[in-house]
């Protein structure tokens, strides 16, 4: 394998336990050069403490991590070289600016000079060229997030991890970063680790994401394979919206498996989390997936609606349908007659926008 | 107009809400500080007993002895200070001139004929009681303590009255200083490790820490100090253990000197130190110093550039407070000191209490307040004030 080829960074069965709570367990993750991979999850499913591992602010209890191919556990941290962007920031209350970018080349023993005309490179980078006098407390929210962000490249490390980096900015200047953070990363071309509890904000800026659920990574993938092929319940309730319809395993082949929904339909359909026969398992369907059915079809399952919210390009529905519970919908704007709260509607679906999903 | 009418009414209301507290400032603080300042250059005593002489030497030229009239003034002043008792107290200030006209001033006052009516030339009478009153120079020293101002106590203050031991104030002032630098730079090395400990900490220990801290600070400083003369006398616990752990042959001296006094103030001032170093520490984001590491600095660049700068207003804040307490302690350095080890406070009470030179303990007082005061404005200036936050 040639160096490009090679994943910068490299867990290997990594597990950190704090007293008898196992926050992050038997990870393996491979991070390849250059990519932007997320970290998603809920509270709590321990991507911080990923990234400490990563980072060297916390050890774990086993497991190899690897950066470059080298084994990094008696690295210390300020010797790993890997920028960091914290969720708060963590800027140097005391220093300015252009003093906070300086710090990570100063400690280096760079010369004066260079340390001038670099910090002055990087502040034009992130357009903050004229602000490089000023302390973090006189920057607004998204300027400190552009100082943290050039403090973290200036040193032109390894890797840059970034911690929730966007969480305390409003959602204008959120999506506003979401693009600058984007921008420079491809203009950069390092590598990126961010970690976000957004799906949509995961989703907008990765390469990659890697989906965390109690401590495991549920699912890593694309944002396009996410969104088409979650393999796990959890995934697919997180990453966008999905209507879980239970039912029993019935058969199961290679790929596929079959369903019997409460109301007696059997559907066939991928079953990438290998479902055993007369096991409960859930049916996932996209709300955008459903359909009104013509007069007629006989596929088609009666349901009431419940509530409709129009949004100008759909609407969204609730409807109860007949031997399967509440379905979300999402019908396109410009359906003729709007469905009416109340009113009986025919519902449809097709086998293959469905994954039959067994809940583990 | 009614905005303003408003806002004059609430400005009104608020100088009303702190009016009590201004009050209560202005009577214990400012008015005895006022008081005490003035004290230090009045000087009342001499013309409130020997009325007659004051009044007798305002015409005096001061070249030559005075008129037979000034003589039957203090013969008169002293007859009457004799039946009230005050002589004493006058010949006590006639001394803080020189102490030879104390002893010529009382046995004057005992040694008058008990029958005035006799005497035509008290000059002579005088003369023959005590044959200092046949010079010129006690009736200076007269004419000098009639008031009502002086500057005696604050030259005696400076080392400035040209005496024996003129130098005795300064010099007391200059160890004072000593003591309490010396104490504030070990509280604060002591402070730093204990209020990073402290703030590190979290759950049952650190309650249980900042206990053991507190604790000294209910207690009462006199029988702190008590407990330390017991450790730390000749036959003390700490020597005991010292010669039976073979690390010394004989016992050491550690009470009745500087020693003593420095280990005992430390540790009464430390909580001082610790508790503004703990706030600063413990409002310190732990991620700033994951922050350094992450960006390359090492645990020296980490403490020096990151940490120091930002925990300093509560170093400074806790050494301010260690030295200004330092300066005024008064027990501790009583107890276990030395001669060489009194600080100014015992000097301002042994003034007040033994000596009863009011004046010259009011000086002293003055003097420490002049130059501490010098000294926390000087800092201020350097540190700046807004960091000054405990
Ligand atoms: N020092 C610690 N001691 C004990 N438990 C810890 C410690 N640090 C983290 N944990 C636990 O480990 C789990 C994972 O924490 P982690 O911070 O990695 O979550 P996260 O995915 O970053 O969540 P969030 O989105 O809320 O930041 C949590 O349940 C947390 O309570
Ligand atoms: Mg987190």
């Amino acid at each position: 394998m040639t160096r490009e080829q090679t994943p910068i960074v490299r867990f290997r069965g990594v597990t950190k336990t704090y007293n008898n709570f196992t926050a992050v367990q038997s990870l393996d993750l491979d991070i390849a050069r250059g990519e932007f991979l997320t970290l998603l999850g809920p509270s709590g499913s321990g991507k911080t403490t990923t990234l400490m591992l990563l980072t060297g602010f916390e050890t774990a209890s086993s497991g190899t991590i690897e950066i470059d191919g080298k084994r990094i556990e008696s690295l210390p941290a300020h010797k790993r070289e890997i920028g960091v962007v914290f969720q708060n920031y963590a800027l140097f209350p005391h220093m300015s600016a252009a003093e906070n970018i300086a710090y990570p080349l100063r400690v280096r023993g760079m010369g004066r000079a260079e340390v001038e005309a670099e910090v002055a490179r990087v502040l034009a980078t992130v357009d903050l060229a004229d602000k490089g006098h000023r302390r973090p407390g006189q920057l607004s929210g998204g300027q400190q997030q552009r100082v943290a962000l050039a403090r973290a490249m200036v040193f032109k490390p390894r890797l840059i991890v970034l911690d929730e980096p966007l969480g305390a900015l409003d959602k204008n200047l959120r999506e506003q970063m979401q693009e600058e953070l984007r921008a420079l990363h491809r203009q950069i071309g390092i590598t990126m680790v961010f970690v976000t509890h957004d799906q949509s904000e995961a989703l907008t800026l990765s390469d990659r994401i890697a989906v965390f659920n109690k401590g495991r990574i549920e699912q890593l993938d694309t944002p396009e394979g996410l969104y088409r092929d979650p393999c796990t319940t959890f995934v697919a309730g997180f990453i966008g919206e999905n209507n879980l319809v239970p039912g029993r395993i019935e058969a199961v082949g290679s790929v596929s498996a079959s369903i019997r929904l409460d109301n007696g339909r059997l559907v066939e359909a991928d079953a990438p989390n290998r479902p055993l026969i007369g096991e409960r398992a859930f049916l996932a369907l996209r709300p955008e997936r459903i359909a009104f059915a013509e007069v007629g079809d006989a596929s088609a399952i009666p349901a009431k609606v419940k509530q409709c919210t129009y949004l100008g390009d759909c609407y969204r529905l609730d409807v109860e349908a007949e031997g399967i519970g509440l379905l979300k919908l999402k019908l396109s704007g410009t359906i003729p007659t709007p469905p009416v709260p109340g009113n009986m509607v025919q519902v449809k679906f097709s086998d293959r926008e469905c994954r039959i999903l067994a809940d583990r | 107009m009614t905005i303003d009418s408003a806002a004059m009414r609430s400005n009104i209301v608020g100088l009303a809400l702190i009016a009590p507290l201004v009050i209560f400032l202005a009577f214990t603080f400012l008015v005895p500080l006022g008081r005490m300042l003035v004290l230090s250059v009045s000087d009342t005593e001499l013309a409130a007993i020997m009325p007659r002489s004051v009044i007798a030497l305002a015409s005096w030229d001061g070249e030559t002895l005075p008129d037979e009239e000034a003589f039957a003034a203090v013969a008169a002043d002293l007859a009457a200070a004799r039946e009230d008792r005050t002589a004493g107290t006058a010949a006590r200030r006639l001394g803080y001139a020189s102490a030879e006209w104390r002893t010529v001033l009382s046995s004057t006052a005992r040694s008058l004929p008990d029958d005035a009516s006799s005497i035509t030339n008290w000059q002579d009478t005088l003369v023959s009681i005590e044959p200092a009153w046949g010079q010129a120079k006690i009736w200076h020293a007269l004419a000098e303590a009639r008031g009502p101002f002086t500057d005696i106590h604050v030259l005696t203050a400076l080392g400035m009255d040209g005496g024996p031991d003129s130098g005795l104030y300064v010099n007391v002032l200059v160890r004072t200083f000593v003591i309490a630098i010396s104490a504030t730079a070990i509280c604060l090395l002591l402070a730093m490790p204990a209020a990073y400990l402290l703030s590190s900490v979290s759950g049952p220990l650190a309650g249980l820490l900042m206990l053991t801290l507190l604790l000294p600070l209910w207690t009462s400083v006199l029988v702190r100090s008590t407990s330390w003369l017991v450790i730390l006398q000749k036959n003390g616990i700490l020597n005991q253990i010292l010669m039976a752990l073979r690390i010394t042959n004989a016992p050491l001296d550690l009470i009745y000197n500087r020693t003593g006094v420095l280990i005992a103030l430390t540790h009464v001032l430390l909580p001082y130190a610790v508790l503004p170093l703990y706030a600063a520490m413990k409002s310190l984001p732990k991620s700033q110093m994951q922050a350094s590491r992450s960006l390359g600095g090492g645990p020296l660049s980490g403490f020096f550039r990151v940490y120091l700068p930002q925990v300093l207003p509560g170093l400074s804040a806790g050494g301010l407070m260690v030295f200004i307490l330092a300066l005024g302690y008064y027990i501790t350095p009583l107890l276990l000191g030395g001669q060489g080890d009194q600080m100014l406070p015992f000097y301002i009470a042994y003034n007040t209490l033994q000596a009863l030179n009011w004046g010259l303990a009011a000086s002293l007082a003055g003097g420490l307040l002049i130059v501490t005061v010098i000294l926390y404005l000087l800092y201020v200036r350097l540190v700046g004030v807004e960091r000054v936050r405990v």
